[in-house]
């Protein structure tokens, strides 16, 4: 008969029209023991507002290093069926596109082998199947595998690589995502299964300046697709806009970070100063049907955003500007400028530290000189605001 | 707290199987570890690999990053997996008696 946990604390959870884990361990713990104990641990956690898992584990399978993080409850005699709680990381489909029969696959597998309970998805993009025991994972793993299915990264590696919808659903779409998402996997294997970074190193690949998989924030690498020509207007859609009743001048013109915009309202007329447009998208966004990224598509790849773990957080700045990846032969030329950073940081950075805090210790001009990029002005960690400027010839006439 | 018993002895470990006490390391038990991280015969690529763990350990007090495991016993990473199929940090390290390596989620 398994134990019933009063939940006072968690069931407040439950209230209100929204999605709630709680509503969901519930529905698992009436499968699961492991689930019910879950119930009992968190609603001690929250009673006495302290976190009972142990400072991660050392687990894994055979050939990998990374995927599975171990998870001890430190208040195993009270809570056995969590005393292990180790979570898998699956590695998910580009831009997450499934078959139901795909679903009910692993999750069926998944509540063999474990608590039942996921996270559709992590912010890491991975699938997260949450629990289950060391005794478990060869034969979870086994399970998987045969489905299809792999697992992604954790730990000092490359972390599973993620992207957006991309042209699978969206309109935006400036570049494959689903395809470089899904080629820098596969290239990169040993890199995601075998950790040996300094740290971690995560790839996110956006198809447009709304950045849907918030790469700017995160990734090390981001990959955000933009256009180098003007914004296509269609002059027709404008005026059935205006004609609708959207306010153009306050709602677009006025919020145009550029101020680039122009609207005459008795002619009904958007003009656009495409020179000094920061492809923020937001007119586009408010203008679906009138106005449209340019056709001359690629992406920026910007380096070394990080969340605050270790040191504070960092977002995402331009190392490239403009790279036609869909292209063979400048995706070829990505990969070995991704392989020669990785070396550089691999060297010279310190146990745990990201490649963005890298490169603030040693300069963007010394990590640019020694990945061999030449520095240009659009490298600016704020817009319009800090451009770098080097003045090695200057330094060099007067040491002489 | 569990043990791991060997040839009729017992130590201390961990709930991942790492030993408690470094000082309680031999070269018996090395080899009765490697046994349950996949390693069926210590050969001498495996004691290399164990041995300059520990000597980096004694000097330093933590385990190497990867990096500098492979390139100082010019080990590459793919054959350490060969050696250790569980890996560096926790084959290798648990073979070589090392306290759990910290690592990140």
């Amino acid at each position: 008969m398994p134990k019933e946990y009063k939940t006072p604390k968690l069931d407040e959870l439950e209230k209100g029209p929204w999605p709630s884990f709680v509503k969901e361990i519930k529905l698992a713990a009436k499968k699961s023991e492991m689930s019910n104990d879950l119930l009992g641990q968190l609603e001690q956690s929250y009673n006495e507002k302290l976190g009972h898992w142990k400072h991660g584990g050392i687990v894994g399978v055979m050939g990998y290093g990374g995927g599975v993080i171990g998870r001890y409850s430190d208040l195993p005699d009270k809570y056995p069926s969590v005393s292990h709680f180790h979570t898998i990381r699956v590695n998910q489909p580009s831009g997450w596109f499934y078959t139901s029969d795909a679903l009910r696959t692993i999750c069926d597998i998944w509540e063999k082998h474990g608590s039942g309970l996921t996270n559709m998805h992590g912010s890491t993009g991975d699938m997260v199947f949450l629990g289950t025991t060391t005794d478990h994972l060869e034969p979870v793993f086994k399970d998987l595998t045969e489905a299809g299915w792999d697992l992604g990264g954790s730990g000092s590696d490359m972390r599973t690589p993620s992207c957006c919808v991309g042209p699978g659903r969206c309109e935006w779409a400036c570049y494959d995502t689903l395809q470089r998402c899904y080629d820098i996997t596969m290239r990169y294997q040993d890199e995601l299964h075998r950790p040996a970074f300094p740290y971690k190193w995560k790839f996110k690949f956006a198809g447009c300046p709304n950045d849907c998989v918030a790469s700017i924030a995160r990734a090390d690498i981001s990959v955000i697709g933009t256009w180098k020509d003007d914004i296509r207007v269609d002059a027709d859609q404008v005026k059935t806009y205006a004609d609708e009743g959207l306010d153009i001048f306050n709602d677009v013109v006025l919020n145009c970070p550029a101020k680039c915009m122009r609207y005459d309202g008795e002619k009904k007329e958007i003009s656009i100063d495409n020179k000094d447009c920061r492809r923020c998208m937001h007119c586009i966004n408010v203008m679906p049907k009138a106005l449209r990224p340019g056709v001359e598509q690629g992406a920026t790849i910007l380096i070394g955003a990080k969340a605050p773990i270790v040191e504070g957080a960092l977002l995402s700045s331009v190392l490239i500007p403009f790279l036609d990846i869909d292209d063979e032969e400048e995706f070829e030329a990505f990969c070995d400028l991704i392989e020669e950073m990785q070396d550089v940081w691999c060297e010279e950075g310190k146990n745990r530290e990201r490649v963005g805090e890298f490169i603030q210790r040693v300069g963007m001009g010394n990590f640019l000189e020694a990945v061999g990029v030449e520095p240009i002005p659009e490298m600016v960690a704020y817009p319009r605001d800090n451009p770098y400027v080097f003045y090695e010839d200057f330094y060099e006439d007067e040491d002489e | 707290m569990a043990s791991f018993e060997y040839n009729g002895k017992a130590v201390d470990v961990d709930e991942d199987g790492f030993i408690e006490d470094p000082s309680v390391w031999n070269e018996e038990l090395a080899k009765a570890l490697a046994e349950i991280e996949g390693v069926t015969e210590m050969s001498d690529d495996h004691w290399k690999i164990v041995h300059y763990l520990r000597d980096y350990y004694k000097q330093f007090g933590i385990a190497p990053m990867v990096r500098k495991l492979c390139k100082e016993t010019d080990t590459p990473l793919k054959r350490i997996y060969e050696l250790y199929p569980s890996g560096p940090a926790k084959g290798a390290c648990k073979v070589a008696g090392l306290p759990k390596p910290t690592g990140c989620v």
